[in-house]
């Protein structure tokens, strides 16, 4: 029979290794939808490094496509570490996105080094507000914040809808339901001419550098991390619970939201209900790529932004469906899930019974 | 149109029970998965592969019930994925079930894609027809509200009694409803707390992998991208709100069912006033008021989310 044995101590190739093991295998395991497909397997994997490695343009598309990654990365690794499970990030992003159309479409206007803080900022406050709501729901209440997250992501979406086809609509759009456009010094400027990739990317970064400080070398870090792998044991030793809960929120909502700023100010220009194909979701398996570490999640963003944009590109180019890269970031979510279990546990295959 | 006659309209109840089938199973599904300790937030995606792969089986000619067949296995297969994540391997059952449902979806989705590459509108099937049953369909009132719904309709609420039957009065729902409770008493029984587990794991799926075929074989005819749209996660605010029991379900579905049914109603009386997105919200406003309605004394299985390992006593 099989038995699990603990452990003791993974050494860095299981910690380091098991993230890229998973990566690879999920993109290995893609050759089958592939074949099932009709698709030639070695031009359709040649497609997809070209189409995200290709040239500075594709690079520059994939960086792109990794800044929100990062941020909501981020978001679900800070939460997850506490064990607050933020599903809707895809609701505090659009939230923050609105928010910075609110400040930033020309209802103030200044210099850029006012404006880009200023949406910013707005951005961060209304998706932390959006996380802290549930939050206290929990702590107060006990109202299990998975099932509200998720159902608010879906309220957040057709608030925004109602916004954009009412106060917020552009009357310039020719009817389609989007905003005004952002104006021009509260824009995210791109970091290479005539490329897409903006100044979100440094943003995200530098965010991604900030939370992995603040979590490691600051209290209000190890009361987060004492919180999340003990939470009795945290408030027998006198750790607020419900305080750290909410900073917890605070963060993970508030860097949802700026992913949301990001796109919209840096990506987009304007918001529609268009603006995120499921980022607030893939942050989820970007933060499990990454287990749960503010820096494996820039690597890990990369990976998913890179899957995404070589599987769009090789799917113009030989009419498979760009689906394939959604299957392939959960087939990694679920590997890394099993390769977590490996690291922690020893695999043995006795012939006899144990004795219970 | 005063509310009362509203209410009081059989066209009405009968839209009432039409919304709530799909949540019927749904809630039926995870009720069985979180009685046995395990949350299935795969749900989501279950409901888009039962909604995708029933609707499949029936264009590509297997039949209505083929498709109903083939629903609940595409069901199976990925609660079994989730099953083995959670049960003998104890992984985080939140993280596996958003996984399964990233996965349900997006292979759906591709399977969908891969088959119909370059269809405008999506093909259509013949659904399920109302039922015509002689005599009981001519009743008044409860004729046209109960007895002129679908046969899904009909197997949604023979499956909440099989459930509550099973769940209540024999001894293996007596084994599943310990084994959410107290796996190690369950293992002193002699019985296996992984068959049991992953057993019920497998089975709820299949039934939530229904609500979704109900959808593209009951009340549309057409499988649509982005169509189950949250009616996954709404049945797990019901299962806390039906306080894991059938009978409770089939009331809080129904309950849920004539709360949308009322405000597609009122949405063609003061429509004017209010933008459609206020009216397309409340169902998922409705459901965190529910959950919160019943939070404070929510009786959650005592080993819902905690892995057992063999041997751990």
């Amino acid at each position: 029979m099989i038995r699990f044995e603990p452990r003791s101590n993974p050494g860095p190739i299981f910690v380091y290794g098991v993230p890229v093991f998973a990566a690879i295998i999920a993109i290995l395991l893609a050759a089958i939808p592939l074949a099932l497909a009709g698709a030639p397997i070695l031009k359709a994997y040649g497609l997809m490094i070209t189409g995200a490695f290709g040239s500075i343009f594709s690079t520059s598309e994939m960086l792109t496509r990794a800044t929100p990654l990062i941020l909501t990365g981020l978001a679900a690794a800070i939460a997850f570490r506490a064990k607050l499970w933020n599903i809707g990030a895809e609701g505090q992003l659009y939230m923050g996105a609105m928010a910075a159309v609110v400040v930033g479409s020309g209802v103030i206007d200044g210099p850029s080094w006012v404006m880009i803080p200023a949406v910013m900022i707005a951005g961060a406050i209304a998706g932390a507000l959006m996380l802290i709501g549930p939050t206290l729901l929990k702590t107060r209440l006990g109202v299990d914040e998975v099932v509200t997250t998720l159902l608010l992501n879906f309220i957040v979406l057709l608030f925004v809808q109602m916004m954009l086809e009412g106060p917020l609509k552009d009357p310039m759009s020719m009817g389609w339901p989007q905003s005004e456009p952002i104006i021009d010094s509260a824009i995210l400027p791109p970091l290479l001419e005539r490329m897409r990739v903006h100044l979100g990317l440094i943003i995200a970064l530098v965010s991604a550098a900030a939370l992995a400080v603040f979590v490691k070398r600051t209290v209000w870090g190890f009361e987060i991390r004492a919180v999340g792998e003990n939470a009795a044991a945290a408030k027998f030793s006198g750790i607020s619970v419900t305080k750290t809960m909410i900073l917890v929120a605070a963060l993970s909502g508030g860097l949802a939201g700026l992913a949301g700023v990001s796109e919209v100010a840096g990506t987009r220009g304007y918001l529609a209900t268009d603006l995120s194909p499921g980022y607030g979701y893939a942050g989820i398996v970007v933060a499990m790529l990454a287990r749960l570490s503010p820096v494996g999640v820039i690597i890990s963003a990369l990976f998913v932004a890179s899957v995404f944009v070589g599987a769009d590109s090789m799917s113009r180019a030989i009419g498979v469906s760009s689906y394939l890269a959604d299957l392939i970031v959960a087939m990694s979510l679920l590997c890394v899930l099993i390769g977590g279990f490996l690291t922690r546990f020893k695999v043995r295959f006795d012939r006899k019974k144990t004795a219970g | 149109m005063e509310i009362v006659d509203i209410l009081l309209a059989a066209s009405f109840w009968e839209a009432a029970i039409r919304i709530a089938t799909p949540l019927i199973f749904g809630v039926l599904g995870a009720l069985v998965c979180e009685r046995a300790g395990v949350l299935n937030l795969g749900i989501e995606g279950i409901f888009t592969a039962g909604a995708m792969a029933g609707w499949m089986a029936v264009w590509l000619g297997a039949g209505l019930w083929g498709g109903v067949l083939v629903a609940a296995l595409a069901g199976g297969f990925f609660g079994l994925i989730h099953a083995i994540l959670t049960v003998p391997l104890g992984l985080s059952q939140h993280v596996s079930g958003i996984g399964v449902t990233l996965l349900a979806t997006s292979l759906s989705y591709f399977t969908y894609r891969t088959a119909l590459p370059d269809v405008s509108s999506p093909p259509r099937i013949t659904p399920f027809q109302p039922l015509d049953i002689p005599f009981l369909s001519d009743l008044p009132f409860i004729g046209q509200a109960l007895f002129s719904q679908t046969a899904m309709t009909m197997l949604a609420l023979v499956l909440v009694l099989v459930t509550g039957w099973v769940l209540y009065r024999t001894p293996l729902g007596l084994a599943i409803r310990a084994v959410g409770d107290n796996p190690s008493s369950v293992e002193a029984q002699g019985l296996s707390v992984y068959g049991l587990r992953i057993g019920a794991v497998v089975v709820g799926s299949s039934m939530m992998a229904l609500g979704g075929a109900f959808l593209t074989m009951s009340a549309f005819d057409a499988f649509f991208f982005g169509m189950i749209n949250g009616r996954g996660w709404v049945c797990i605010a019901l299962t806390v709100f039906a306080s894991w029991r059938p009978g409770k379900a089939l009331i809080g579905a129904l309950l849920f069912g004539a709360f949308d049914a009322f405000q597609v109603r009122l949405q063609t009386e003061v429509g004017a006033f209010l933008p459609s997105q206020v009216f397309l919200m409340m169902p998922y406003i409705l459901s965190i008021i529910a959950l919160i309605v019943v939070a404070r004394k929510a009786d959650y299985p005592k080993a819902l989310l905690v892995p057992w390992f063999k041997g751990q006593r």
